[in-house]
């Protein structure tokens, strides 16, 4: 079973021997997930079919076209699952990546430290193995869905006294614990959408190391290339169409509803540029030349990254070996974007612009661009880094030089 | 509408690129911008000869290659990037897109073909740069005859057929004139940019020749085109400058370390790469529009714009990265600044094009 049409006529006719939507989201994602139809992509041994992106995108279409629901995909988990399928033993395999299909266990990721931010891997949460298990102490911070997640993917250092890569090690740790605290993370746009995690004597099992000890960070690696290639954890995961019925449809409404709620204010934070003409029009703004001036300017570089973008990836589809980095200069776009709109609706605003709230402009979306748009150039990697990478990577422009060479206990750090 | 370029448009590209390494190093540029033509003729005569660069855009009937906006646009990048001297945007692009557009057709028959052999070098007397609704009113034709002044026309010393936008009545024409009729001064005006020849060219009752009508539709028409060539050179140029810089960046030593090693100036190279990707794609897109005759009508301007203000950074920081010896006469840099900062203004400033772009999204009152 090859070919699309064999693969399209298979799935479809297993969706009409199986697809019930009077089941509950739990009994359903069981049978799907037995089916190996959820993630054909994977491997036969666990729960896939080998297929390659092609076969998986029809088999991805035709769930959609049938509004199907599919195996939960919300937050960190699919990086959880990404990384233990890559990097797990056969053991960890078995027993974390069902639930985490079926959404019966939720996952978080365990990497930032108030410490280390851009410098990631400079990251000092302490594990060490006392009697057989693994003892964590340490902060983690930016950890969406943390909150309710049962289990993490953390980064911890094990060993002082090698560079800093090489003493990072890979674990899978059980959130519901004692010594593990969470605390949600207030935002200055006032939402809290990540939270802090305490680590204080948490315990990690043996076997739920994964990898070798002073694997961590090529294991992280893997975990962070999963992220740029889903477009980062904190994305909208769609909506349940209103028409669909059933207590399928119900509760995967419900999980959506909780997956998303965090992340109502990201459409502001890239600037709402949708907003900028109408209301310019409604208040009269439009008539002023030096209004118009930034306006157009704002234009010129939404549709110039777009069609670099495009350029760049007829480019890669050409096989052209020129370097054109279109992830990390998408994402300066996209700060210089933001910033330029919440400029303009600023000077729309005028004075209106002291206001907040529902009662203020488009019912307060224009103040919460104002204040959400300094996340985009922090976010996923600032823009400093992105600019370190354009000059290094593309420009081939030397390296800073380093302060970080050498056994991890004598650089200097944050406490 | 074609989003990239073809095979055969990237080897092009080679030719006109591999001919001017070798014909427009900067000492040749140097010594060209120190005469008062300001080209070598002989390297013209091979440019439109051997390369037959002069007709590219031009229609195969009137002796051209029959190319388009797209063939035109790269054939000005490369000129841009090694900042070739020569009438070539004076003659082949204003002149020839001028007559294209608003010649009748006897007179296409007639001066094109010379156009595009470059054995006619014209060039278009437009009386205002700037912006062109200006454009026709301090040059007026009465009973076939032309009065006025116009301050700026590229190459018009090297020209020996003048083109005119001039109002007749109520509306504009096309006038065309020989440079040695009865009535012509010209007189060539110190260029802040050596690279490019400058004249101011006055009109005392000279005999002039009707070969067309320019109503406000083809003036749009001419004044994109001439941009969408113009944001080409500009973004050649702009390349060259990131690129000479990146090199010197990389062996210049101050303080034990490459400059290119200090994240002060790699952050500013980056955001450079970054607005001249987008400069490049807008004015690449621009002429495939032209070409296919579709997208939106504001892309010239767009280009343009994104093209002016991409250029002139890449000038400053060329000259700011190299430090002192970036200030010197020496050094190459302030060749291409100055181009930068001349074309900058040609044809429309950033905020007029702008502007445009407003209006033709109907924004503007």
């Amino acid at each position: 079973m090859t070919s699309p049409e064999e693969i399209s006529k298979a799935v479809s006719q297993w969706l009409d021997d199986n697809w019930d939507q009077d089941l509950s989201l739990t009994e359903w994602r069981n049978i799907l997930v037995d089916s190996s139809w959820a993630t054909p992509h994977w491997p036969e041994a666990y729960f896939g079919r080998g297929f390659t992106t092609e076969q998986s995108a029809i088999v991805g279409r035709i769930f959609s076209e049938r509004g199907i629901v599919p195996v939960a995909q919300t937050g960190p988990r699919r990086l959880a699952a990404e990384t233990i399928l890559a990097e797990g033993n056969d053991q960890q395999k078995r027993r974390y990546l069902r639930p985490i299909l079926t959404g019966e266990e939720s996952w978080c990721q365990l990497f930032s430290e108030p410490g280390s931010g851009s410098d990631l891997a400079g990251l000092s949460t302490k594990a060490e193995f006392i009697d057989g298990k693994w003892i964590i102490n340490g902060q983690k911070v930016w950890n969406t869905s943390a909150h309710h997640a049962d289990f993490g993917i953390l980064v911890a250092r094990t060993d002082w006294d090698v560079p800093k890569h090489q003493g990072i090690s890979f674990f899978l740790i059980d959130m519901r614990q004692k010594g593990v605290e969470v605390r949600q993370l207030k935002q200055m746009n006032g939402h809290a959408s990540f939270n802090e995690v305490f680590m204080t004597d948490a315990v990690v099992a043996a076997e739920d190391l994964v990898g070798k000890e002073g694997d961590g960070w090529a294991i992280a690696k893997t975990t962070l290339s999963y992220e740029r290639r889903l477009g980062g954890v904190g994305r909208s995961f769609g909506s349940v169409q209103a028409e669909k019925l059933g207590r399928v449809h119900d509760e995967y409404a419900k999980e959506l509803e909780v997956a998303n709620e965090p992340y109502t204010w990201y459409p502001q934070r890239q600037g709402r540029l949708d907003l900028v003409l109408p209301r310019a029009r409604e208040t009269g703004a439009i008539n002023d030349p030096s209004v118009r001036q930034e306006i157009a300017r704002l234009f010129c570089m939404q549709k110039g990254a777009g069609l670099a973008s495009a350029a760049a990836e007829a480019k890669r589809k050409s096989g052209s070996n020129e370097l054109v980095p279109a992830g990390s200069i998408g994402k300066l776009a996209a700060s210089v974007i933001a910033r330029q709109a919440a400029k303009v609706h600023t000077m729309i605003s005028g004075s209106d612009a002291m206001r907040s709230g529902p009662d203020s402009a488009e019912e307060g979306m224009i103040a919460e661009v104002l204040v959400s748009v300094p996340a985009i150039s922090i976010a996923g990697g600032t823009d400093e880094i992105q600019r370190n990478i354009i000059s290094e990577r593309v420009l081939g422009m030397p390296k800073e030089m380093r302060a970080d060479t050498g056994p991890f206990r004598d650089i200097k750090r944050n406490d | 509408m074609q989003t990239g370029f073809t095979e055969d448009q990237e080897a092009f590209r080679e030719v006109v690129a591999r001919f001017l390494q070798d014909k427009s190093q900067p000492t040749t540029v140097r010594k060209l911008m120190e005469t008062d033509q300001g080209y070598d003729p002989d390297v013209w005569q091979q440019l439109c000869n051997e390369v037959g660069l002069a007709g590219t855009h031009l229609p195969e009937e009137y002796g051209g290659f029959g190319f388009g906006p797209v063939e035109l646009g790269i054939a000005a990048e490369e000129m841009g990037r090694y900042l070739y001297c020569g009438p070539f945007f004076a003659s082949s692009v204003m002149a020839g897109y001028a007559l294209l557009l608003a010649g009748s057709e006897e007179a296409k028959t007639r001066m094109l073909p010379e156009i595009a052999a470059g054995s006619l070098i014209a060039t278009l007397v437009l009386d205002n740069l700037n912006s062109l609704d200006l454009v026709g009113q301090k040059v007026l034709v009465n009973n076939g005859r032309l009065n006025g002044a116009a301050d700026l026309v590229v190459d018009a010393q090297n020209a020996s057929q003048l083109l005119v936008i001039a109002s007749s009545g109520d509306e504009l024409g096309l006038f065309s004139v020989a440079t040695d009729s009865a009535g012509i001064g010209i007189l060539p005006v110190e260029a802040l940019d050596p690279t490019r020849k400058l004249a101011r060219v006055t009109f005392d009752d000279v005999e002039v020749e009707r070969v067309g009508d320019v109503s406000s539709e083809i003036l749009d028409q001419i004044w994109d085109y001439l941009n969408v060539a113009l944001a080409h050179e500009m973004v050649g140029g702009a390349q060259r400058l990131l690129d000479t810089t990146i090199e010197y960046t990389k062996i210049r030593y101050q303080f034990g370390r490459p400059i290119g090693s200090f994240q002060g100036l790699k952050h500013r190279c980056a955001d450079l790469l970054m607005e001249l990707e987008f400069a490049r794609a807008a004015t690449h897109y621009a002429a495939f529009c032209l070409a296919a005759g579709d997208g939106e009508p504001y892309v010239s301007s767009m280009a343009k714009a994104m093209a002016s203000e991409t250029y002139m950074n890449a000038a400053k920081e060329a000259v700011q990265m190299r430090g002192g010896i970036g200030f010197t006469w020496e050094e190459d840099t302030h060749l291409w600044y100055k181009r930068a900062k001349s074309s900058e203004v040609f044809l429309g400033t950033p905020a007029v094009h702008r502007e445009r772009m407003m209006t033709m999204m109907g924004e503007v009152a």
